[in-house]
């Protein structure tokens, strides 16, 4: 039975200086929910107090039900595995994902029974028997992921588990815990810094920034609704492009927009004044060079082409000086220096006020 | 310039560009070997000097005034069958050496603990319990020692408070060895500085993983840090060791140099002395000092040896 996880107005302090500022958020049963953000954004001290590592300052912890604020981190039902992976170095496996079991009394059969299964799952057995520095990265992440697994927790919280791995081993492993998350259903929280784990893995992304939630949704929520610039450049990969922008004017029906290069007319309203400055959002991979593709945005001098196989990117920039990342379909060769025109469906364009809140 | 010029210059040019291995290392070195000349003589006059020569005096008899005499192994024959004082020396340094070390190791470990638990002024308390250490093996403390554990000394004006005659402890043959091994534990400072430092190196997140799996304060010790604690223990136990086998100064200047009340003070190193610079016999004595070397390094590479069943290296 998964376990929901409530955060009422969660306040942490370290003396005077407050680093989360009242959070509050609903993960539903079952749900993987990816804490991102940039680094000393909160994302590890939240989690560290759901683990009962941190004490809250102030507001509720409420899992299933029951206000945990005060309950020792062992029994809050709770497994993590930690980034270093935090295994005990003089044990063998074995030992280390027994250890739990141990200290709660466990007759040892059970406890065989328990470490048999982790194993299995996660394809150490081979393992059992050695010591954490004869394993590679990889083994030793699964390693912690068992001594999570064992325990049988309600929760299993991640505290940027794959940061110490290599790209590939990094990809390998995302897909191993996402398979975990479908095939025990349990709720699971994980950190990272990195948004495309978090765009790949996540039911549910939350946002974070100075200790206060930007956004909290799907990934493909965040994806295409932004609600302010900085989740919009945070998620999604290249960053999406910002332009500046004048509204000249708005109605039921559209909105007229002036960049310092050109004008014009977007075809549904927005809430912006007239004459107040904005600033266009484009994601690079919405940007198209094919005349008669939607609305012209601004001719752009070339300045880089990467080739990726199965992408081209343009670094360009604009007559102001604005720089525009474009990202095409396919391998095309795209001559340096040379002048494209830039156009973007106008249902995929952004606008933000100037607070930097969508419009 | 002449054929025999031209020659001769030809000849110099090929043994500039090919020198000797040794004239190279020579301009290459030279100034490093003579920077290093200083230490090197006086390891070899200071060190390595008189270890030979005690190695050669242990088997001759020598009185300092007369030539020394070669006597084979009469010394340590001499010493493991018809030496009554040596065995009671090696019986009482061994008893130091089991007491003195691990409690001194237990005392430095859990003020080490204490001090590790992040409290406010802590450079001070390190400092402050660190001094004995500087002053514990000095003759003031060592006078100061007696005069506390003397008959009428603090030891026993305290227990006189609760209505307690105590015994005179340096003088009862059953105490006196156990106000030196008081003394050996009160310089704790600096196995406890190493603890300190091996403590720090424990990564957080391993007690924070323990406490998650419901482990409690006393089972993270057993269980985390004394394991991930154990080479720094084995470091300490072999230093203390030595220290231990070693010690001198607070048995010569609390039984006044005799090893008394009834030899149970008659340290190894302190017998030693007596039979250097009391009867000078130097011979035996530097056979004296080598048994005593051989019984160290038996013992740390015993230490050693035994290591990989107990000592828990992380990479």
């Amino acid at each position: 039975m998964a376990t929901s996880v409530v955060l009422q107005k969660i306040v942490k302090a370290y003396g005077e200086v407050q680093v989360v500022h009242g959070v509050d958020l609903t993960i539903e049963p079952g749900e993987f929910t990816v804490f991102v953000g940039p680094s000393g954004c909160g994302k590890s001290t939240l989690l560290r107090m759901i683990a009962g590592l941190e004490p809250i300052t102030g507001g509720d912890l409420i899992i299933d039900g029951q206000r945990l604020n005060d309950v020792p981190a062992a029994k809050r039902g709770i497994a993590m595995v930690f980034q270093s992976y935090a295994l005990y170095p003089h044990m063998s496996v074995y030992q280390n994902l027994a250890f739990g079991l141990e200290t709660a009394k466990l007759p040892k059969a059970e406890i065989a029974v328990r470490v048999q299964r982790a194993a299995e799952i996660l394809r150490i057995e081979p393992l059992l028997q050695r010591k954490p520095k004869q394993l590679s990265g990889g083994q030793r992440q699964r390693v912690a992921i068992g001594r999570a697994i064992v325990r049988e927790p309600k929760i299993f919280l991640f505290d940027e588990p794959l940061s110490n791995l290599d790209a590939e081993l990094r990809v390998q492993m995302r897909v191993e815990i996402a398979k975990l998350h479908n095939d025990l259903g349990n709720t699971m929280i994980y950190v990272t810094h990195d948004q495309v784990e978090a765009m790949t893995m996540a039911d549910k992304i939350v946002v974070l920034r100075a200790g206060v939630i930007e956004q909290a949704g799907p990934p493909l929520e965040l994806y295409n609704n932004p609600r302010n610039i900085f989740v919009a450049g945070f998620i999604g990969s290249p960053k999406m492009n910002f332009l500046k922008a004048n509204i000249e004017g708005s109605d039921a029906t559209s909105t007229r927009l002036a960049t310092s290069t050109d004008v014009f007319t977007l075809p549904r309203p927005t809430s912006g004044a007239a004459g107040s400055a904005a600033t266009l959002g484009v994601r690079p991979e919405h940007i198209t060079i094919t005349p008669g593709s939607g609305l012209k945005l601004a001719d752009v001098r070339v300045d880089l082409v990467e080739n990726l196989g199965g992408q081209t990117l343009l670094y360009t920039t604009a007559a102001d000086g604005q720089t525009l990342t474009i990202m095409l379909e396919g391998q095309l060769q795209v001559e340096l220096g040379s002048t494209v025109t830039a156009h973007i469906d106008p249902a995929r364009l952004h606008i933000f006020n100037a607070e930097g809140n969508a419009i | 310039m002449t054929a025999r010029s031209l020659a001769t210059g030809a000849s110099s040019g090929e043994r500039a560009a090919s020198p000797s291995v040794w004239s190279r290392i020579w301009q290459n070195d030279a100034p490093g070997y003579l920077f290093l000349l200083p230490w090197f003589i006086g390891f070899l006059g200071l060190t390595i000097g008189p270890i030979l020569t005690s190695l050669y005096l242990s088997f001759t008899h020598f009185d300092l005034l007369t030539a020394p005499r070669w006597a084979g192994a009469d010394n340590y024959v001499r010493m493991f069958t018809n030496d009554a004082k040596f065995f009671a020396s090696m019986r009482v340094t061994v008893f130091f050496v089991i007491f003195s070390v691990p409690l001194k190791l237990a005392f430095a470990l859990a003020v080490a603990l204490l001090l590790n638990r992040g409290m406010r002024g802590l450079p001070l308390y390190r400092a402050l319990f660190y001094l004995p250490s500087l002053l514990g093996a000095s003759v003031a403390i060592a006078i100061l020692w007696r005069q506390i554990f003397a008959g009428d000394g603090l030891v026993n004006q305290v227990l006189a408070l609760f209505g307690i005659q105590g015994p005179s402890w340096i003088s009862n043959p059953n105490t006196s060895l156990w106000t030196l091994i008081f003394l050996s534990i009160w310089q704790f400072g600096s196995p406890m500085i190493i603890f300190l430092a091996g403590l720090r190196q424990i990564p957080q997140d391993m007690y924070e993983a323990a406490s998650l799996d419901g482990a409690g304060r006393w089972r993270q010790f057993w269980k985390i840090t004394l394991p991930l604690l154990t080479p720094v223990v084995f470091f300490n136990a072999i230093i203390q060791t030595i220290e231990a086998f070693k010690s001198f100064t607070p048995a010569f200047i609390i039984s006044g140099g005799t090893g008394n009340p009834i030899n149970s003070t008659l340290f190894y190193t302190l017998y030693l002395y007596q039979e250097a610079f009391g009867y000078f016999r130097m011979g035996y004595a530097s056979a004296l000092a080598w048994v005593l070397l051989a019984i160290v390094g038996l013992f740390t590479a015993f230490s050693f040896l035994t290591s990989k069943y107990w000592v828990h290296y992380d990479d």
